[in-house]
């Protein structure tokens, strides 16, 4: 593995830092003290291929490498959490599942409106009593002659809403447990589809969090994503490529709190020097400076895996653990180190530390990303 | 319609900073980007592209790594690159600059020429205007819009310090472009995927019938005598006084600096 | 090229609808300081369209004599007419040094010109002086302004140089000094001057105001922060003939536009002069306006970081002094 950027990836990275810093940044505290989703950023996303990075060009995506994928959701998160994670939702959880396990009618008729932005994606695991253990899935679809009868509901759904495809799991023999579980897609506006409430968060206030409710919703047959009784498979698949997508943007929060912390604390003067000069900080600075680093090579370590074809699930599962709690510790230090004024709206480090609280959380908690990296240490 | 831009890479001067104890630029570290005004100048390429489906060609003169901007300029869409490079065209003022640009145009077909208004290393808006005379060509600086009526004519606004003009302009004309009038669009991710797999051409002074004497420093009638740094800011005063005595004292502060 | 064959310092006087712009004064200011060391004449260029009547106020700003080109071709500018008019002086008259102004117009001719005469042109010089071998030595801001370059050209004449309105000093006009007034006639190609055609001219007032353009700003931050505060800072930039900035705290109140923010989410700027008043200075300001010539803060904390950028802080209430300071200067104005 080469642990330099290619020159393909380096240019990927000035145009991304840029409109990071020129379209997103600007917005970010206002989605956040609005509580609005950044539509207009989609639009713009879209237009030059960020909502389709991974995709093939085939179907209709920019053909370039989940390595950039988790480039591009690095540098949004760096100065806003929220924007950060739609894409990643997007990406992870409903364009690469289709890719991955679609048939090729599905992927010409999903890819390429969704890497061009025109659809936002989104995907429908977690209930109410199926978080972490997801395999206590109730929501159930029964096929009735040509179509998918869908009735339950879904909750805690990243673009709820805002997405014009769902990746919905549901329970298709419940006599056969987790193998009983299948796949589906279901497109907004279909009847029976509708959206229900809408969550109130902490962090990453932006994107929009909703349920998802189903009642005798009628898809057509050939909506079926993979085979019958796949569906545990491709949801824990997709949340392993998914991981690796929040681990980036765990990475990203800390890194823009890193950057404002280094800013502030030169800037800021304090008994006639600033306070990048006392010994404290600097020490406290290069240890999660180290640990950011850290982060970053997991994260790209996993993604160099999935592109290139070895096995990665417990790579994600690390990144993710680590990147989520590097960047909670990274962010509550930042805001000590801005004092009183990092506890006030007037600087962003409170904010990322509302948004990097949500990492240790979504798409498997620490523990299960624990229970998943020790799964493979014990296993015979 | 084939659209030849003029590009440049600078040292991101919002970047440059002088080192407080020598006095000296810290060049070190500073990010090489394309000249804005040129960016704005390749934005409106682009836009004649979407709209006529005009033919891009960027090309620019510079050092072997000035390929980086190239490569951009291809992930935004351009059809052609050129670099334009050689140890003889080092050392140019804007003439001898001009001259061997205005020598590479000669041999690349081309209804319209555009530059950035001026480059942000050097503030001169001169090279523009110096092809434009080397080639016989009609110029319009300061370009905020164009129209193109499909066949010879450009019309086009330009800005002025009251308002603006509005000029008819044969083709081949050359024009300068500013920055701010046309926004740049960004890399296109899969422009960006094959950026590094497209053709750069790579140009030597060979390559341009220009004769030696009018190229690098040889070709430049100036030069620089000495360069110094700007005079550092003495250390500001704090006053406590009562309203009136401060008034009094931006009063004279002001005078003393001829701000009134 | 035999230089010694060159003399005279020439200025390019520029007028716009008959009216010589300021900078051509100015300039002449100048050229006449630099004649003056060099024992030489300073010769005004007048182009336009019955603008004879204007030759005698350049010589009362320092020309001993005025070239005057009296054509409908050179009525508005356009860059053929004037560089063909030029040219021809030039290379008939042989100047020794050749100033222009470094508007819109001075920089869209003076390339053209200096690559048809073939000779070498320093672009926004804030400072001329004539150098031990007489030749012309000419300053200039190089990389952003954070570096100066002095410039010479050796072995070309003339030797040109572009210079912004407002950095050179105007000379007190005076009406009794004599000079030359020539007609001058000009041989022009009228084939290549058709190939741009000037359909119309519009003055507009620009509405939106680019605070990053303006000479002088008044700021208000938090300290100021109600509309009542702002009202008390537009007077002041109403005498100052300054524009209103503020920092992002005002901006985000309501109490004035974004298009006026200063700092890391607003805008860049680097006037002669900033006034920050009630702006405590988060460094997210400061980076936008630490660059400033000249800074005077006023705010109540005497530790607000503010103060470390300014080059004179007041330690008081914006509130009172800014109205106090209006009227103060507004009596001086009268």
């Amino acid at each position: 593995m080469d642990f330099n950027l290619s020159k393909t990836e380096n240019l990927f990275l000035q145009m991304i830092r840029e409109f990071a810093e020129k379209e997103v940044k600007p917005l970010a505290a206002e989605i956040d003290e609005q509580e609005r989703f950044p539509i207009e950023t989609v639009e713009k996303m879209g237009k030059i291929g960020l909502m389709g990075i991974p995709i093939p060009t085939q179907y209709g995506g920019a053909g370039g490498t989940n390595m950039m994928y988790g480039m591009a959701v690095e540098e949004l998160s760096r100065v806003c959490g929220t924007t950060g994670v739609v894409l990643s939702a997007h990406t992870s959880l409903c364009a690469a599942p289709i890719l991955e396990n679609g048939t090729e009618e599905q992927k010409m008729k999903y890819l390429p409106k969704l890497a061009s932005g025109e659809w936002i994606g989104a995907f429908g695991l977690t209930e109410p009593n199926a978080g972490t253990d997801a395999a206590g899935q109730q929501t159930t679809a029964v096929l009735d002659g040509e179509e998918w009868v869908l009735n339950g509901s879904k909750i805690f759904i990243t673009n709820g809403g805002y997405a014009h495809v769902y990746i919905i799991i549901a329970m298709t023999d419940k006599s056969l447990g987790t193998k009983g579980i299948s796949a589906f897609i279901v497109e907004k506006g279909t009847p029976g589809f509708s959206i229900g409430k809408k969550e109130m968060k902490m962090g990453i206030r932006g994107s929009a969090t909703t349920e998802l409710i189903f009642e005798n919703c009628r898809i057509p047959k050939d909506n079926l994503l993979g085979k019958i009784g796949g569906g545990f498979g491709i949801a824990m698949k997709t949340l392993d490529g998914g991981r690796i997508g929040i681990a980036a943007q765990a990475l990203g929060i800390a890194q823009g709190a890193m950057d404002e912390t280094v800013k502030y604390t030169r800037e800021r003067k304090q008994f006639g020097r600033s306070i990048s000069q006392f010994q404290n900080t600097q020490f406290q600075m290069a240890d999660l400076e180290t640990k950011v680093q850290a982060a970053r090579l997991l994260v790209r370590s996993a993604h160099y895996k999935k592109d290139n074809g070895i096995p990665y699930s417990v790579d994600a599962a690390m990144a993710k653990l680590f990147c989520a709690e590097t960047a909670m510790e990274v962010t509550t230090k930042a805001v000590q180190f801005h004092g009183g004024y990092g506890y006030t709206r007037e600087y962003p480090v409170e904010r990322m530390m509302r948004d990097a609280k949500i990492t240790e959380i979504y798409e498997g908690t620490s523990e299960v990303q624990r229970m998943v990296i020790a799964g493979k240490l014990f296993k015979k | 319609m084939k659209i030849v831009v003029c590009i440049k890479q600078v040292p991101d001067t919002t970047e440059v900073k002088i080192n407080p104890q020598t006095g000296t630029l810290i060049r070190e570290g500073v990010p090489s980007i394309m000249n804005p005004d040129d960016k704005g100048g390749l934005e409106l390429a682009l836009q004649l592209k979407d709209k006529y489906n005009a033919h891009v060609t960027v090309i620019t003169m510079g050092l072997p790594q000035a390929e980086d901007i190239l490569r951009e300029a291809l992930a935004m869409g351009v059809d052609r690159a050129i670099l334009l490079t050689d140890r003889k065209l080092g050392g140019a003022d804007t003439l001898a600059t001009s001259n061997a640009l205005a020598g590479a145009l000669r041999n690349i077909e081309h209804d319209l020429i555009i530059t950035g208004r001026q480059a942000i290393d050097g503030d001169t808006a001169q090279v523009g205007p110096q092809i434009a005379e080397h080639l016989d060509l009609p110029q319009v600086s300061y370009l905020e819009s164009m129209e193109y009526d499909g066949n010879k004519t450009f019309t086009i606004r330009k800005q002025t310090e009251e308002g603006y003009q509005i000029l008819e302009v044969d083709a081949p004309c050359l024009v300068t472009v500013l920055a701010p009038a046309f926004k740049a669009r960004y890399m296109n991710v899969n422009g960006i995927v094959n950026a590094y797999n497209r053709e750069v051409e790579v140009w030597g002074a060979d390559k341009i019938d220009v004769a030696d004497e009018k190229i690098g420093k040889a070709g430049s009638p100036t030069s620089v005598a000495k360069a110094f740094p700007k005079s550092l800011k003495p250390a500001g005063e704090q006053y406590e006084v009562d309203a009136e005595q401060a008034v009094g004292i931006i009063v004279s502060k002001l005078k003393e600096k001829f701000i009134i | 090229m035999d230089t010694t064959q060159y003399k005279d310092v020439y200025v390019f006087c520029e007028q716009r609808e008959g009216a010589v712009q300021s900078v051509a004064v100015e300039l002449l200011g100048k050229a006449r300081e630099l004649a003056d060391t060099l024992n030489e004449k300073v010769v005004a260029i007048l182009l336009g369209k019955n603008i004879t009547d204007k030759a005698q106020s350049l010589i009362a700003a320092g020309a001993d004599k005025v070239l005057v080109v009296d054509n409908d071709l050179l009525k508005d500018y356009t860059t053929e007419p004037y560089t063909q008019a030029i040219t021809q002086i030039i290379n008939e008259q042989k100047p020794s040094i050749l100033m222009i102004g470094a508007t819109t117009i001075g920089r869209d001719l003076g390339p053209r010109l200096s690559a048809r005469v073939c000779t070498g042109l320093t672009a926004d010089c804030t400072k001329l002086e004539i150098g031990e071998n007489r030749e012309l030595l000419m300053t200039r801001p190089a990389f952003g302004g954070n570096l100066m370059a002095t410039i010479v050209c050796k072995d070309h004449r003339p030797q040109m140089s572009t210079v912004r309105p407002g950095v050179m000093k105007k000379m007190t006009a005076d009406n009794s000094r004599q000079g030359e007034i020539v007609e001058y006639p000009i041989n022009f190609n009228q084939e290549k001057i058709a190939r741009v055609r000037l359909v119309k001219t519009v003055k507009e007032d620009k509405g939106l105001v680019d605070i990053s353009e303006a000479k002088i700003l008044v700021s208000g931050g938090r300290g100021m922060g109600t509309k009542e505060g702002f009202e008390k800072l537009e007077e002041l930039a109403g005498v100052l003939n300054a524009q209103v900035s503020s920092s992002r705290a005002c901006v985000d109140a309501g109490v004035i536009d974004h298009s006026r923010q200063v700092g890391q989410t607003g805008k860049t700027v680097r006037p002669d002069l900033y006034i920050a008043c009630g702006i405590s200075g988060a460094i997210q300001h400061l980076a936008g306006m630490e660059e400033s010539e000249f800074i005077v803060a006023i705010n109540k904390d005497k530790f607000a970081p503010i103060f470390n950028v300014a080059d004179v802080g007041i330690v008081g209430d914006a509130n009172k002094i800014i109205p106090m300071l209006t009227e103060r200067l507004k009596g001086m104005m009268e």
